[in-house]
């Protein structure tokens, strides 16, 4: 029956196109029908369009070009929804019409390849919410904050530029070319599209930024836990939480996810009230205050226990914890800032926007924020998800717009929210919070005496704001407790207290906050040592096959080792680092998450390319070239930097010559063994990055030349297309969050046939 | 006052079943009914045995979470 013509579909001409089963209703809206609709601007269109331009320019003009004292923070919520909007509706658009060009009288792996557990199809808005708790985490709300030194605008305008331009566009096209490919992952499709060498580059590359990314990850956790006995007592929590989560599904009562996760909640929140009352007992306080060091240890041992655990005890029910907390917490955000609408004092651009001495972190506007914030903008990590887990559960082609591009637009929001919360605090409170202890000394004297030697406009801290803000939050002390993920927890106090509890409530909300993203964290911490260790596993695997065995435990075993060594040695050397871990390593963070990016990216270019499109190839070369512009560039400067605080050689450069003069204390490190520290941390830094950026030139040099290959090529019918073949749908589902009216006459179509007609699938076992 | 009670209900009710969709508790559910729509022989994999495969799966298969 695939044989037969399909007229009513009216598919005549369109390339890739497929017969699907004449007995049934079409399985797609007609093109033509559907262009027309799109076409045809009625008044109450125009009006609405109108309407959100007008909104976007408005908050636009509010956020950039007036000057007044404050701005408020609904125009953050304005501008980026009405630009998020446009981008949606238009941009996004663009890519489906030139680039992707869906065809959804093909049927999609959940459809062809369904087996009920791996590939199932899935509605779409659901779908949505699933692939959008699997890409956000704890990153979009650490990297505004941080590049909330520059002041609100360059990172506002990143986030959102950013991502309608770059991030959503990586997240659609992997997604996209995945699903197309059965579900492939990054890596296969990089072998694939870009050959031997550049598949081998793009491999160690992901696994050597997966190791800093969980590493940085990881260090903004212990940060948040360092010296807080409340929030290392509720995050320990988490664990015996997860654990009995995890017996209750698999003994108890299994499938019962929804049940299991009302309750963990409950008990999620018990151990935050309780975490207060332990950490006011004088045994709670000896016990729980643990310094930064003891804490990434303990982080190093439950990372390798974590990873080496069945699924079902830990992982999972974790998981379903982190899913609910998400989706919650970013409802709450939301309302928060809406119903609240924060005075935000922070210019437009900090006196720190043009120069690159910044005490959070170093290096000039262009690169290093476009690297600070890589989440929530451009997010190479995306498109590990994006490839692999959700193209096996989209039910139809034409989804992948609404689940990919929308799915990043939402983390963007989310960003930006993270954002709006972090500058909402006092500008002197914040760089108190976020400078290395070595620059604000640590106490709140001296603190707020660093703070206003600044000479920022506006700002002058007394150290009773300092120790008042501690004490509402319940912390013994607020001053450089650096990693952002403190800072949001106190804006999101300061927020979430006018909205619901009032001061007396802060201090819930600050470890609140603190709980979700050591949550997200972990879980990520976890399930990247995971993917890593069996991407080593795999790679060993082509050399001793033994390996290739996920079930054999001493390979298992040994590959969790050195994935939980690489990292936590990157850990420990920033949380022992005089000058502050974040400070030097964030950038190495986001520099590694955009390379991914560039090679997500890079193997995109290639496959359109392959498919003919070179009209429209600048869609995907204009965030490539930006990504490789930015990341090489602030790579460059890391390794060639003469500027100490910004090139690791150059820091590495100095203190050895300082070690070489027999000085005994340099710079903020004060004594010989943490200068010795220093060198061996800028090497490893400096080298790090050197591999991340030669590894990323082979990656997009390879797909510049495939990309040039298939140009040359072009109409000789010679391209590989690694697509699966093309196999007619036999279902129906609309594109978008809300059916159009073609799609609603359709669907009425597909109710009145009979269910075993539906579903039946030819050849199935 | 009913109607309104209704359509609150009605209204919790759809939130709660997408959450659980999201969360991934109806896997089950769309396990069987996979199952029952291809005309497999073999009688479907218990509730318990189903979510034990499928934990026991991802342990063979990581999936990442992002950051």
């Amino acid at each position: 029956m695939a044989e037969a013509p399909d007229n009513r579909a009216g598919s005549t001409g369109q390339e890739g196109s497929v017969a699907t089963d004449p007995a049934l209703p079409p399985t797609a809206v007609d093109d033509a029908v559907r262009d027309a609709e799109d076409r045809k601007w009625t008044p109450g269109k125009i009006a609405l369009w109108a309407a959100i331009s007008l909104l976007g320019g408005v908050a636009w003009f509010m956020l950039a070009i007036v000057r007044g004292e404050t701005v408020n923070a609904i125009w953050f919520v304005f501008a980026s929804v009405c630009t998020y909007l446009i981008g949606y509706r238009f941009y996004s658009k663009v890519i489906e019409r030139f680039i992707t060009r869906p065809d959804d009288r093909r049927a999609t792996p959940a459809e062809y390849k369904a087996d009920g557990k791996d590939y199932v199809r899935t509605d779409r808005n659901v779908l949505f919410g699933h692939h959008f708790a699997a890409i956000a985490g704890a990153g979009p709300l650490v990297g505004p904050v941080i590049a909330a030194q520059m002041g609100y605008l360059p990172g506002t305008i990143w986030i959102i530029v950013g991502v309608v331009l770059a991030g959503a566009v990586q997240d659609y096209l992997v997604m996209f070319f995945s699903m197309r490919r059965g579900g492939r992952s990054l890596g296969q499709m990089a072998r694939e599209e870009l050959g031997v060498i550049g598949g081998t580059a793009a491999l160690i590359a992901t696994l050597l930024i997966m190791v800093i990314i969980v590493a940085i990850l990881a260090l903004v956790v212990v940060n948040a836990l360092g010296e807080s006995p409340w929030g290392v007592f509720s995050v320990g929590m988490t664990i015996p939480i997860a654990l009995f989560m995890g017996v209750y599904l698999r003994y108890l009562r299994p499938g019962k996810v929804m049940e299991v996760s009302i309750i963990g909640f409950v008990l999620l929140m018990a151990a935050i009230i309780g975490g207060g009352i332990v950490a006011e007992t004088a045994w709670g306080a000896d016990i729980f205050t643990l310094d930064k060091v003891t804490i990434a240890w303990g982080l190093i041992v439950y990372g390798f226990i974590a990873a080496i655990l069945p699924v079902w005890l830990l992982l999972a029910p974790r998981d379903y914890l982190s899913t609910f907390m998400k989706i919650g917490v970013i409802v709450m955000l939301a309302l928060a800032i809406i119903v609240v609408r924060p005075e935000i004092n922070v210019p437009a651009f900090s006196e720190f926007a043009g120069r690159e001495n910044g005490p959070v972190f170093p290096g000039a506007l262009f690169p290093f924020l476009f690297v600070t914030i890589a989440c929530g903008a451009l997010s190479g990590f995306h498109a590990l998800i994006s490839s692999g887990t959700t193209p096996k559960l989209v039910e139809k082609e034409r989804q992948t717009r609404y689940i990919g591009y929308g799915g990043m637009l939402m983390e963007s929001f989310v960003a930006i929210m993270a954002l709006v919360a972090a500058i909402s605090i006092d500008r002197g409170l914040y760089f108190a919070m976020n400078a290395p202890a070595a620059l604000t000394g640590g106490t709140v004297e001296t603190a707020a005496t660093w703070v206003n030697s600044l000479g920022l406009a506006g700002v002058n801290i007394s150290p009773e704001l300092l120790s008042e803000t501690a004490r509402n939050v319940g912390e013994q002390s607020v001053v450089s407790r650096t990693g952002g993920a403190p800072t949001l927890a106190v804006g999101l106090a300061h927020i979430m207290q006018q909205f619901i509890g009032g001061t007396a409530m802060m201090s819930f909300w600050y470890h609140f906050a603190i709980m979700f993203e050591a949550l997200f964290i972990l879980t990520a911490v976890d399930a990247g040592t995971r993917v890593a260790r069996f991407m080593l596993q795999d790679s060993i695997g082509n050399f001793v096959p033994k390996f290739k065995e996920a079930s054999w435990r001493p390979g298992a075993w040994l590959c969790t080792a050195i994935m939980v060594g690489a990292w936590g040695a990157v850990l420990l050397m920033g949380v022992t680092d005089p000058l502050g871990g974040i400070n030097t390593l964030f950038p190495l963070f986001g520099i590694a998450n955009q390379l991914l990016a560039a090679i997500a990216l890079s193997v995109c270019l290639a496959i359109v390319a392959k498919r003919g499109t070179f009209k429209y190839l600048w869609i995907v070369a204009l965030p490539l070239a930006f990504a490789a512009v930015v990341t090489i560039t602030a790579s460059y400067q890391k390794i060639f930097s003469p500027t100490p605080a910004v090139g690791y050689f150059a820091n590495n450069a100095a203190f050895s010559k300082a070690l070489a003069d027999g000085k005994t204390e340099f710079g903020t490190a004060k004594t010989v063994t943490a200068m010795e520290a220093v060198v061996r941390n800028t090497a490893i830094q400096g080298w790090l990055s050197v591999i991340f950026v030669v590894l990323s030139i082979i990656v997009i040099a390879t797909a510049v030349l495939a990309t040039i290959k298939a140009f040359r090529t072009r109409g000789a019918g010679t391209a590989t297309d690694n697509e699966d073949p093309a196999r007619p749908s036999r279902v129906f589902a609309p594109a978008g969050p809300v059916p159009t009216a073609a799609e609603r006459e359709l669907l009425a179509e597909w109710e009145k046939v009979p269910a075993n007609l539906r579903f039946e699938r030819a050849g199935h076992h | 006052m009913g109607a309104g009670l209704a359509v609150l209900s009605n209204g919790f009710r759809g939130f709660a079943r997408y959450l659980s969709g999201v969360l991934g508790a109806d896997a089950y559910a769309k396990y069987l009914e996979h199952h029952r729509s291809c005309g497999h022989s073999g009688p479907p994999l218990t509730e318990r045995e189903f979510w034990r495969d499928r934990t026991d799966r991802q342990d063979a298969n990581p999936q990442g979470r992002c950051c």
